[in-house]
């Protein structure tokens, strides 16, 4: 065990998966770098440094600097999955996902269903998301709900260094399409990762804090703020809980109606505009099943609908941040 | 002629199975049997068995929505195909693709695609498989002259050539993307020449003449298998019909329709074949018999089969496992 950032923790699961099994192959742009150049390709390691020293230990037969042409990224990983190989892909920004997304929900999702289940497709989409990197509109937003309502594909969004690790070994050896939604705003994030190769199922939340008072479900960077949140609430003597379902598709439904049930009051928090979201979907999930048990009414604290402004004191006040958490759970304390 | 007798009668074989199957799809679909809707084959017949003829079960094609021919060319079983088409449950995919979804991984089939451009990325990614393992195969995207202006086929292109895979681009241009004609598409001279833009070697082929089409395709085979990367070709086709059951074609006149009956490559292919002595109309006529009792079955069968079962079939089969 030993101290690691959310970054380190991601490059460190796809070494240790590349070491273990010659099938897996990565493929996106500038996950080398550098090729053709007059220097020596390899040292960009993807725009993040995610892929940091892969390239040096594994090669360009199986690290693959592509043309920046995502649709035949996405779409060679899924070609390479149904033959045999286990793709991971970069999709460097979540956002450029608009000019491959066919290749995702049309194709990579729909091979064994619409084969009638001879298909496998075992690759992963890694993709950087969020806001709070000042990097407007086209370069900050989640999207994962546009993914989570896709069926055939799983969603995950780890929101600390441990879970980074753990899911990512985890989608690398599952057999169906994974969309792996890496936090930019966590990248730099330290915990305790162990050394060795762990993997974290899908479908399981992780209880982050335990509390009684009120429950806040939180997805991806959005955890972290709840955590500091509940910190907060504890010090006034309120013990809140706080779910962090890890993955979005499968979602864990019952350790969050058991924190509604325990709790009987529930705020959301997802860095999303707020229709369709994840947070709109778990207050339904709630309304649906755990009505009887709610002391208050839901609260949603999302983002605004609207694209991700520029300005710094635009974009703060756009991501659901510490104090629009608390005013909610003071709205459902009430 | 290089091919033996008996590969002459496999790849007449398979071009009558076609054009019998898509006969008879045709009818199927008019009484009702056949739901959603079909993209037929007809006339392209030696377009698809010229370019299969020498793939094997391991190498790879990607299709497109008029894909019923290339599962036949690729050695796909009819009897599975026209349950597929009628929706039983014992179709080759459970009766959850249909026409436009129809594969056969077990064939290197991997799936009629009813996105325009939706399989050459996929066929890339194909050859990149075979690339890495060194199998020495090669996966097929057969393009229609429609995709051929989809940035996906673009994008395609380009990264075969980039990463050198052994990918074949086999363009069907049989005229018509749809309803709109190719001359008015196809902003360039020709999808030959654009595409040998892309820095690959494209050859204009008579999609029309079996033996045009497999002489072009082992140019492409051995160039691919080499290593020397992609390789494509333009297959100059002729659509018998419209788009799609029942498309009633005002945009091409009755003389367009009857001169491109005139490619016809069945006949051709028998003329040739005849009087080359190399076969006799009678073994054609003996496969003429063979196909049309396979395909006949196939549909009485396939009438007979059972659906599938909402309570077992709806859910299952989304993911390998989930939750």
């Amino acid at each position: 065990m030993s101290r690691k950032t959310y970054l380190q923790a991601i490059n460190e699961a796809i070494k240790q998966e590349m070491r273990r099994d010659a099938n897996v192959i990565c493929l996106g742009e500038d996950i080398a770098g550098g090729q053709g150049g007059s220097g020596e390709p390899g040292g960009v390691g993807s725009v993040f440094g995610q892929m940091q020293g892969v390239y040096k230990e594994f090669g360009p037969e199986r690290v693959i600097d592509t043309p920046i042409s995502e649709s035949a990224i996405v779409g060679a990983a899924a070609g390479a999955a149904l033959t045999g190989l286990r793709p991971i892909a970069e999709l460097m920004f979540v956002d450029f996902v608009g000019v491959c997304f066919d290749q995702i929900y049309n194709q990579a999702a729909k091979f064994r269903y619409m084969f009638g289940g001879k298909a496998k497709t075992p690759m992963v989409l890694r993709t950087a998301a969020g806001a709070g990197f000042r990097g407007a509109a086209q370069h900050s937003q989640t999207l994962h709900p546009l993914f989570t309502m896709v069926p055939g594909l799983k969603v995950v969004m780890p929101s600390n260094p441990y879970d980074a690790k753990g899911l990512l070994i985890s989608a690398i050896r599952d057999d169906d399409p994974v969309i792996f939604i890496e936090q930019k705003i966590l990248f730099g994030m330290e915990g305790e990762v162990p050394d060795e190769a762990y993997r974290i199922p899908f479908g399981e939340a992780n209880v982050a804090r335990e509390g009684d008072a009120a429950t806040i479900v939180a997805f991806g960077a959005m955890v972290p703020r709840a955590l500091a949140v509940a910190t907060e609430f504890a010090r006034q003597g309120v013990s809140i809980e706080v779910v962090d379902p890890r993955t979005t598709s499968p979602l864990d439904e019952d350790t969050i109606l058991e924190s509604v049930e325990k709790t009987g009051r529930l705020v959301v928090v997802d860095e999303s505009p707020p229709r369709c979201s994840m947070a709109a979907d778990i207050a339904g999930l709630v309304a649906d099943k755990g009505f009887g048990w709610l002391k208050a009414p839901i609260k949603q604290v999302t983002c605004p609908h609207t694209p991700v402004p520029f300005a710094p004191v635009l974009e703060d006040e756009y991501m659901p941040n510490p104090r629009r958490i608390a005013e909610a759970v003071k709205a459902v304390l009430a | 002629m290089q091919l033996s007798r008996d590969d002459l009668k496999r790849a007449y074989r398979r071009m009558v199975t076609i054009r019998v199957f898509e006969e008879r799809v045709t009818q199927e679909f008019a009484a009702g049997n056949i739901p959603g809707f079909a993209h037929v084959y007809l006339g392209q017949e030696a377009s698809g068995v010229g370019v299969c003829f020498d793939l094997t079960d391991e190498d790879y094609i990607g299709s497109t929505h008029r894909g019923h021919g290339h599962c036949i060319a690729k050695g796909v079983d009819v009897r599975g195909m026209m349950h597929e088409l009628m929706g039983k449950r014992d179709g080759l995919c459970g009766g959850k693709g249909g026409s436009m979804h129809i594969a056969d991984l077990s064939k290197g089939m991997l799936g009629a695609n009813a996105i325009v451009g939706g399989a050459p990325p996929i066929a890339v990614g194909a050859a990149l498989t075979q690339k890495y393992r060194k199998t020495g195969k090669v996966a097929v995207a057969f393009t229609g002259d429609g995709a051929s202006n989809q940035g996906t086929v673009f994008e395609a292109l380009n990264m075969a050539v980039v990463l050198k895979a052994p990918c074949i681009f086999a363009f069907e241009n049989n005229g018509y993307g749809e309803h709109t004609a190719v001359s008015y598409a196809c902003g360039a001279p020709s999808i030959a020449e654009r595409v040998r833009g892309f820095g690959l070697p494209c050859d204009v082929v008579d999609g029309m003449d079996f033996f045009a089409v497999h002489e072009a395709m082992k140019r492409a085979l051995d160039h691919a298998r080499a290593g020397d990367g992609p390789y494509a070709l333009e297959l100059q086709c002729k659509r018998f019909l419209g788009h799609f059951i029942g498309d009633p074609q005002a945009y091409r006149t009755p003389s367009e329709l009857e001169e491109a009956r005139s490619h016809d490559p069945l006949p051709k292919f028998r003329k040739r074949v005849t009087e080359a002595g190399v076969l006799e109309a009678a073994d054609l006529d003996e496969i003429d018999r063979l196909v049309a009792g396979e395909v006949e079955a196939a549909v009485a069968s396939g009438m007979a089969a059972a659906v599938p079962d909402p309570s077992k079939d709806l859910t299952r089969d989304v993911y390998v496992k989930y939750g």
